[in-house]
């Protein structure tokens, strides 16, 4: 592994140091959310004095306590966030599967074939990725109201997986150009067919890719807001827009902290999700398979 | 929120177990419009008849939604719940049908100034009222000894006191985040001054004048007192930084004054010093410098006769003399017969009460609105001198007006 | 690969594509050159809660007629894009003539959205870009050679600048930099200047900007040269360390050549995604300072009325632009390609 235990001391000090800066600008943010997640919106998004996060003195004053669980009663209780977590979840599941089933054949194919036509087809998937997302909702939505598709939650994954195929066919692709063609050439060589060598040779070692990739179908889908807004009806929305209706508009009011406390909930299912996933992109494919 | 929420559900459980008798539809009901829980109740009253499916979509991308939703045939909604400036982009699309003979068959509950006539005929028929008004600190006023200011000028005046005694650093508030919200406030000083935004008779901007430059510098001298960030204050802001006691002075929405203070949190000397007056004046003018406006709904014209008048007979019956009580007054300052004004309505009735010019329902009033909020933080910033941003408005109008067809 | 097996495998993303992405961007090229028609205005009394008055409104007769001869509207060719709110060519002529030297007609040039817009997008995607990749190479690094215990949590909380939802993400970084927030503060005390405010100047809001482009961006590099690294062959860097290569020579001329696909794949996304620039701007509320094409999009279309021809003119640009920006990388992964088939 580079960098390992026999690198020079001052080289694993700067390692180990530029990591923990790293992980907590990165995390900063999200532990401080956590934290004022428990408070009242006074304290969390104080105009006075920006300690009153931490010490929670509009919070002790109106629960007689620091910390008070309101949001999140407010948020799962009240709001009914629980639906549409599961919403989330139904929509991230089948974007996933969808993408990387057909992203993983697309992508594959590019990387394999060497006519003309592969390159064109993958600059034309970039300029397609190039189009401002809410352009092309708004131009869904007649027809979508039309034919009745408007509001369910397969539309929406369709459409999902549909915008982000772009992205996940020029992930895959430059994922699958890195396995050696070798392997499923010799596979070929042995008499097994394209697919069958794909079936064989190339699924069992294209895995750290494909997690990778699913990982930020996974993302992408989770926190979309564009879309989802839009095409969901009130009943089958998932988190995001929820989350977005709990901050009001300019003539209404809104309740911050049913937000933040969603928010903070929502980032839970990812947290085990990472935690369950590491081994697989933690080691990768290390063993065997891609010798360069 | 909360409070409003509770409200909410018991004006629900309250009005579901009346049931209203006679409220019988035969037809489709399908119901979109934004959430704010005055339409969610009228909603729910809405869908308290019986005999037919009546669905609802309340988000606050409504108008995203019910144009497309309207244009289709048969519409996917029969209903929409619009304001008097998104009314005019249904109108456009020509997506909503004339009420005049469900009104004289099923409108008994309806009073007269509910309706909503364009051209003679009735297009919509409104149930809430809300404008934008003053909200002060009486406490912080009475420090300084002074009145409850009734023109900008006099507000300037007292936000200099409030500075000078150490009282309030910033003690004027005011949602002049670029874009709708700067736009909006231009529109109340612009109207304050007795601006018309356009050429009588013609779609072509007016704005570039001796009034707008008068908005502008009001505005501007209005931001030196200010917190410095102004241009990204919307109204949630500015409400925090009231509910902060960081303000003392404010041009705030009717809609908004009854949970300003009722939020988890509010210190004691903030909820006791709140208070709201009507609308101000300003440059000597007798019309405040604001603008009326009003919610209500309207109903597809792409929709069978029958379910054009199901759709009437919910809507009428989410509006109901009868479905006013104590749970339901709150929500809004409605226009129903029957409703007894609170006391945090009262900064919108003397909105009414005073001659504050309604919204303009004109088919061309989103594009200037649109082009006053994107040109004008640049003269906001002191980059620019008054007469650039308004005639950088009116270009910018001008070009998308063209597109438009109304040029 | 055959013709043949390759269109199988290809078939239901291609599909998926041409279906929602390709036919959407032929109706909005049809739409930019198409106008409304021309309303037929009539004036009318109007009446409601607060009285009666005479206003203007469309003629839905007239209008409808109109409309039903021609309904994806008039025909303008490309008037949209050199109006105004876009290319505005007659005002860049305009500015050329009238402006006293190149300081001035860069200032008249700057008074036009467009242009105002794109100075602020270019600057971010060509400043955001390259650190985030530089930066995403150093964390990949750094965490690879973490213990393996250790390195789930470091990618987890690695990945947090990413998963939080940028609508509330946004919303905390918002009050944070507020001067009397908690990095406002402490970027006060810093420069030891109490009055300061990020969100009140131009240029601390721009960079205020690129700062959360970076972090927000550099999960998704990190990852992928993280997934990268682990195909680095041993062997390689073995026989490097053997000859005596440095750690810092092991990387320039091992590991950097090995993850180059991925560098070019994450420089082309990242190019387009900063060019596309959106969310940060709604989010900060910075649109007084800061704008770029993607936003006049979505202040086109959500106003309350929408400009569906401006938008679609805007959206045309913008993939006008991404098509620009992205040659040069382009010719890379031709050239790429060419060699692969050599």
């Amino acid at each position: 592994m580079l960098f390992a235990k026999n690198s020079g001391w001052k080289l694993r000090l700067f390692n180990r140091s530029f990591v923990i800066l790293w992980l907590v600008i990165a995390a900063f943010p999200f532990l401080w959310t956590l934290w004022g997640s428990f408070k009242v919106e006074l304290d969390f998004f104080s105009k006075e004095d920006w300690t009153s996060a931490l010490t929670g003195v509009r919070t002790l004053v109106q629960h007689g306590s620091t910390i008070t669980g309101d949001g999140y009663q407010g948020a799962w209780i009240e709001e009914e966030f629980w639906r549409a977590s599961f919403n989330t979840m139904l929509v991230c599941f089948f974007v996933v599967i969808t993408s990387l089933t057909i992203g993983t054949l697309g992508g594959y194919a590019l990387s394999r074939s060497t006519h003309n036509y592969t390159f064109w087809l993958l600059i034309t998937a970039l300029i397609f990725r190039a189009m401002p997302p809410i352009t092309l909702v708004a131009g869904y939505l007649l027809p979508f109201f039309e034919w009745n598709l408007w509001g369910h939650l397969s539309t929406t994954v369709v459409v999902l997986v549909a915008i982000n195929q772009p992205f996940t066919l020029w992930m895959l692709h430059s994922f699958f150009t890195k396995i050696p063609k070798e392997l499923d050439e010799s596979a070929k060589v042995d008499g097994c067919t394209q697919f069958q060598a794909f079936r064989h040779v190339i699924i069992p070692v294209m895995w750290p890719g494909v997690i990778t990739t699913g990982l930020f179908s996974f993302l992408l889908a989770y926190n979309d807001f564009a879309i989802t807004a839009i095409l969901l009806s009130k009943e089958n929305q998932t988190m995001i827009p929820k989350i977005a209706s709990f901050l009001g508009t300019t003539q209404t009011e809104g309740n911050v902290m049913f937000a933040v406390a969603a928010v903070v909930s929502a980032t839970v299912p990812l947290f085990l999700l990472v935690m369950f996933f590491q081994r697989q992109i933690v080691s990768g494919l290390t063993a065997g398979a891609v010798k360069g | 929120m909360k409070f409003n929420k509770i409200a909410l559900a018991s004006a629900m459980l309250a009005a579901s177990s009346m049931s209203w008798a006679g409220c019988q539809i035969d037809g489709r009901v399908s119901i979109i419009g934004n959430e704010f829980p005055a339409i969610q109740a009228v909603a729910a009253n809405a869908q308290e008849c019986t005999g037919g499916e009546i669905a609802s979509n309340l988000t606050a991308d409504h108008q995203k939604l019910n144009v497309a939703g309207m244009q289709g045939n048969p519409a996917e909604y029969t209903s929409a719940i619009v304001a008097n400036s998104s009314i005019v982009a249904l109108m456009n699309e020509d997506v909503v049908r004339p009420l005049g003979d469900l009104v004289a068959k099923h409108g008994q509950g309806i009073k007269k100034n509910q309706l909503i006539t364009i051209n003679g005929e009735i297009m919509a028929v409104a149930f809430m009222a809300n404008a934008q008004h003053l909200v002060y600190r009486s406490d912080m006023l009475a420090e300084v000894g002074a009145e409850v200011p009734t023109t900008y000028e006099d507000m300037l005046a007292t936000a200099k006191k409030l500075r000078a005694n150490g009282i309030a650093e910033n003690p004027v508030g005011g949602a002049y985040a670029a874009g709708w919200n700067l736009a909006q406030e231009f529109n109340n000083m612009f109207l304050g001054y007795g601006g018309e935004h356009f050429k009588a008779g013609s779609a072509e901007a007016n704005v570039n004048t001796a009034a707008g430059v008068n908005t502008l510098n009001m505005m501007k001298a209005l931001s030196e007192y200010m917190n410095p960030d102004f241009l990204t204050h919307d109204s949630n802001a500015t409400n925090a930084e009231y509910r902060a006691g960081n303000v003392a002075l404010m041009n705030m929405w009717g809609s908004r004054a009854a949970t300003l203070v009722t939020v988890d949190g509010v210190a004691d000397e903030v909820k006791n010093g709140f208070a709201i007056a009507g609308p101000m004046t300003v440059g000597g003018g007798s019309t405040p410098a604001s603008t009326l406006w009003w919610d209500g709904w309207t109903i597809a014209k792409n929709i069978s006769d029958a379910d054009a008048e199901a759709t009437f007979i919910a809507m009428a019956n989410g509006i109901a003399p009868s479905q006013m009580d104590a749970e339901m007054a709150p929500l809004a300052v409605w226009l129903i017969d029957g409703y007894e004004p609170t006391d945090k309505a009262k900064g919108v009735f003397a909105a009414a009460g005073a001659g504050t010019i309604p919204y303009p329902m004109l088919p061309y009033m989103g594009l200037l609105h649109t082009a006053i909020g994107n040109e004008l933080s640049d003269f906001m910033q002191g980059k620019e001198s008054a007469e650039q941003a308004l005639s950088d408005i009116e270009a910018a109008y001008t070009a998308a007006a063209k597109e438009k067809g109304y040029l | 690969m055959k013709h043949k097996t390759f269109f199988w495998f290809i078939l239901p993303t291609v599909a998926a594509m041409l279906l929602f992405i390709a036919l959407p961007i032929v109706s909005v090229v049809t739409q930019s050159v198409f106008t409304s028609h021309g309303a037929v205005l009539i004036e009318t009394e109007n009446c409601g809660p607060f009285g009666c008055k005479v206003e203007t409104t469309i003629d839905q007769k007239a209008t409808a007629k109109l409309r039903e001869e021609q309904p994806l509207g008039r025909f303008s060719g490309l008037d949209i894009y050199f109006d105004r709110g876009h290319l505005a060519v007659n005002e860049v002529a305009q500015a050329w003539h009238e402006s006293a030297g190149v300081g001035d007609f860069l200032g008249q040039l700057n008074n036009l959205p467009f242009y105002r817009a794109m100075a602020f997008t270019l600057t971010f995607t060509f400043t955001v870009t390259p650190l985030m990749l530089a930066f995403g190479l150093l964390i990949a690094l750094s965490i690879n050679s973490l213990h393996q215990k250790l390195k789930g949590l470091a990618i987890f909380f690695s990945l947090l600048p990413m998963i939080v939802s940028p609508l509330i993400g946004s919303l905390v970084l918002f009050w944070m930099i507020d001067s009397r927030g908690i990095l406002g503060n402490a970027i006060q005390w810093v420069f030891s200047d109490p009055d300061l405010s990020l969100k009140a100047s131009t240029s601390l809001t721009w960079m205020m900007l690129i700062v959360y482009g970076i972090w927000h961006a550099a999960p998704f590099s990190f990852v992928v040269f993280y997934a990268g690294l682990q195909t680095v062959p041993q062997e390689t860097l073995e026989s490097a360390r053997i000859d005596g290569a440095s750690k810092w020579q092991q990387v320039r001329y091992v590991i950097v050549p090995h993850l180059m696909p991925l560098v070019t794949f994450v420089a082309l996304m990242q190019l387009m995604d900063n060019f596309r620039v959106f969310e940060p701007i709604v989010g900060f509320n910075s649109a007084a300072h800061a704008t770029s094409l993607s936003w006049f999009v979505f202040n086109d279309l959500s106003g309350e009325t929408r400009q569906l021809s401006s938008a679609s003119a805007t959206s045309v640009l913008t993939i006008l632009g991404v098509a620009v920006l992205l040659t040069p990388v382009l010719i890379r992964t031709w050239r790429d390609f060419t060699a692969k088939r050599a």
